[in-house]
């Protein structure tokens, strides 16, 4: 007996110290300290450009900066001139289209849809000056817009409506003598408010991030690490990795953890393995949008509403747009939890033109290709933005309506207020036929979210996905996962053999008792 | 009747173990599957993983000591006497009857016992241990990228782990009963822990012969 014990509880302290010793100790890896070493030094700007000379006269025009700066960055331009942030457009190839040149000149969102018509007010978020038509030149050197990246005087701005041009009346000077390295606020003022507002778009991009704490954003935190935008988008002869598959389609220059992070940065190996199927962002970033909401749903079919003849705006509690006369409605959400989907870095388009399949269905405007079974694929957390937008329901393609003009009468929607008008003036722009009917479509859109990382105490825990009820991958369901699938049959099947047993065992044990008593009091 | 050491120290310790860590490994397994939590998911896997590997090694030992001992021998299934065992359950165990088959050292099993534990042994431990091992390593193909040894995904591993682990509780729902079915209901359970059990006087002659271990002279007084 004794010695059973001794034994019982010899195996049990061994099985104990195992569980402590294979428990995970938090460590800060060698790896660790040295990234959080190298990104504590300070960045100092390589020249001081108040001294050059050529800094020095006063410049009329932001294109004689240009030029300026060109007389020294002699070869850049042609750099400048190869980026998406120039072109508005990047090739790629698209399963089934071929060699694609995708970008805003031919893509279509479901938010302001498109630039086309637009250019005159969407060239604020062009590195160009004077983009107000389709008609620009992209080979004019003078006209690149150095500044809007390069300014660390803070004071540099695009106006509205202007066309890509800067505010009149800056201090052009002292702009060109305080050039840098991109800050944080030279990448948001147009990242964080695409769309046409803060955090319309992405939802994990927005003004929070020109200072967030740790809290929002761990790498990004001025009380943690204080990363840029640049010191993750790494940039060679202006050519930057990552890209938004809002309008990319192919798996390359893609800004991922690993260039810092190794593949395998867990304590814990099985967390470790979850990489070959799940990405970083999937479990620690938990929720975006999280100091202001992001625009989840946009629909147009309400817009041109007018109140005593006038457009009008409605704003929910915290400030944000429910409903504009130009735009329709729309709802906000803070604090989201993610959707999730397979992705395996391509993606495919809907362009301009392109038939819709099935217009009873949502339309997804930017498809993101991945399963469980295509290995190159791993589970991202993704913004779903649902729209409702205009289309011609006889010629089965999206509309691409005349949105903006400086004034009244030249038929843009956010002028006149007529679809019809809009539709037709914008088709013939875009060179796309348009019946005189439409009607409104729901859409799709995929926005993968990178960004608003959180500590890793906050990141998913396995109950989060592994679970029946309420499992964050509850949408993902062509791959068996342990705690949330279950095979009916077998679960079934194997509860009714334990019921069976246990009511055998019972009605035997009490019969054997019936008996026994029966037996003794006969002796008796 | 005399008290015969039927139990070897290796045999129970192995039993006890065994059953401490399927039980576990029941609980664990069950938490794992969804079926309540208790311990906790990340707990409850790495708890696991450890009882697991635990069981394994065990599982080792046991069948060296088996084949060295020859009490392999013991599992070997018959189908004589089955009529005679079953009657006993269904209608001679109500009426104080006699076993039917009886106990000795080299025949420690009923007909029915032997089906079931060698089932056990042949069937489902095996099913259990190998969809066990795919269940933890199954990524192993796609990790060191040897893509023809893939396995495409986790359900038929875990439906045959699942279905196993089904049959294990219901085996141990029945044979817990079936500890009670003994010459008094103690007997078995007591057997199990101490090694030592009455049997009648004829087998332990039969035993007499074998160069076998009896233990009554080493025992102070009764086992009670």
């Amino acid at each position: 007996m004794k010695k059973i014990f001794l034994i019982l509880i010899i195996s049990a302290i061994a099985i104990l110290s195992a569980v402590v010793w294979l428990k995970d100790k938090s460590v800060t890896t060698p790896h660790l300290a040295k990234l959080k070493e190298k990104y504590s030094k300070e960045y100092k700007v390589a020249s001081d450009h108040s001294q050059y000379p050529a800094l020095q006269k006063n410049f009329g025009t932001p294109q004689e900066v240009t030029e300026t700066c060109l007389t020294c960055h002699n070869q850049r331009h042609i750099e400048v001139m190869n980026s998406s942030h120039w072109n508005w457009e990047r090739p790629g190839y698209i399963q089934g289209k071929g060699i694609v040149y995708l970008g805003k000149k031919n893509a279509v969102n479901n938010y302001c849809i498109g630039v086309e018509g637009s250019e005159q007010s969407c060239a604020k978020c062009h590195i160009g000056f004077g983009m107000t038509d389709e008609l620009f030149s992209f080979t004019d050197a003078k006209n690149i817009d150095c500044m809007v990246c390069h300014d660390n005087s803070g004071t540099y701005t695009k106006g509205s409506e202007l066309a890509g041009y800067p505010t009149p009346a800056l201090n052009l000077n002292e702009i060109a003598q305080h050039i840098g390295r991109p800050s944080r606020e030279n990448c948001g003022v147009c990242h964080f408010f695409g769309g046409g507002g803060n955090n319309v778009k992405h939802g994990d991009l927005e003004k929070s991030m020109f200072a967030p704490t740790t809290e929002i954003d761990i790498h990004m935190g001025i009380d943690g690490p204080n990363l840029v935008c640049v010191d993750c988008h790494l940039t060679e002869n202006h050519q930057m990795l990552g890209k938004v598959y809002s309008l990319a389609s192919m798996n390359m220059d893609r800004s991922e953890c690993e260039q810092c992070h190794t593949s395998n940065p867990h304590p814990k190996e099985i967390l470790n393995e979850h990489t070959l199927k799940v990405a970083c962002q999937t479990c620690h970033i938990p929720i975006y949008a999280k100091e202001n909401a992001t625009k989840m749903m946009w629909d147009w079919s309400t817009a041109g509403k007018l109140k005593d003849g006038q457009p009008y705006v409605e704003h929910d509690s915290l400030g944000n747009d429910t409903y504009m006369s130009i735009k329709g409605s729309f709802k906000w959400e803070k604090n989201v939890v993610p959707d999730y989907i397979w992705f395996n870095g391509t993606a495919d388009h809907y362009l301009l033109g392109d038939k819709i399949a099935d217009s009873t269905q949502p339309l997804v405007l930017n498809q993101l290709n991945g399963s469980y079974k295509d290995s190159r694929s791993k589970i991202i957390p993704v913004k779903i933005h649902t729209g409702k937008q205009i289309f011609d329901p006889v010629n089965e393609i999206l509309i691409q309506p005349k949105l903006f003009a400086k004034v009244r009468g030249e038929g843009a929607f956010w002028k006149d207020f007529d679809w019809n008008r809009a539709a037709e003036i914008g088709m013939k722009d875009a060179g796309l036929p348009y019946s005189g009917k439409y009607d409104f479509i729901e859409t799709k859109m995929y926005w993968p979210v990178n960004h608003q990382v959180s500590k890793k105490s906050e990141a998913l825990a396995c109950i989060d996905c592994h679970t029946r009820d309420n499992s964050r991958l509850a949408g993902l369901d062509d791959f068996y996962m342990p705690g949330r699938d279950y095979n009916p049959l077998v679960d079934n099947l194997g509860l009714i053999l334990i019921v069976l047993t246990f009511i055998g065992v019972v009605s035997h044990g009490g019969v054997r008792i019936y008996y026994a008593q029966k037996i003794k009091k006969g002796e008796k | 009747m005399r008290k015969v050491y039927i139990y070897k120290g290796f045999e129970r310790f192995w039993h006890w173990t065994q059953s401490f860590l399927i039980i576990f490994l029941g609980v664990t397994g069950f938490e794992i599957h969804g079926s309540f939590s208790f311990f906790g998911y990340e707990n409850a896997v790495n708890y696991h993983s450890i009882a697991a590997i635990l069981f394994i090694i065990l599982i080792i030992f046991a069948i060296f000591w088996h084949f060295t001992t020859g009490e392999w021998k013991q599992y070997i299934p018959t189908f004589e006497n089955i009529k005679g065992q079953l009657n006993y359950y269904v209608f001679g165990i109500f009426k104080n009857a006699p076993h039917p088959t009886k106990k000795t050292v080299l025949s420690k099993l009923n007909p029915l016992q032997r089906l079931t534990y060698f089932g056990l042994k042949i069937l489902v431990i095996p099913v259990m241990v190998l969809s066990g091992l795919l269940y933890m390593f199954y990524r192993y193909p796609q990790k060191y990228n040897m893509s023809a040894l893939n396995i495409d995904g986790l359900e038929t591993i875990a439906v045959f782990h699942t279905a196993g682990a089904f049959l294990l509780v219901a085996f141990l729902v029945a044979h817990l009963y079936l500890i009670t079915t003994g010459n008094k209901p103690t007997t078995n359970l007591k057997a199990m822990i101490t090694g030592f059990e009455d049997l009648e006087e004829e087998e332990v002659k039969i035993e007499k012969e074998e160069p076998i271990k009896i233990e009554e002279e080493k025992l102070p007084g009764t086992v009670n």
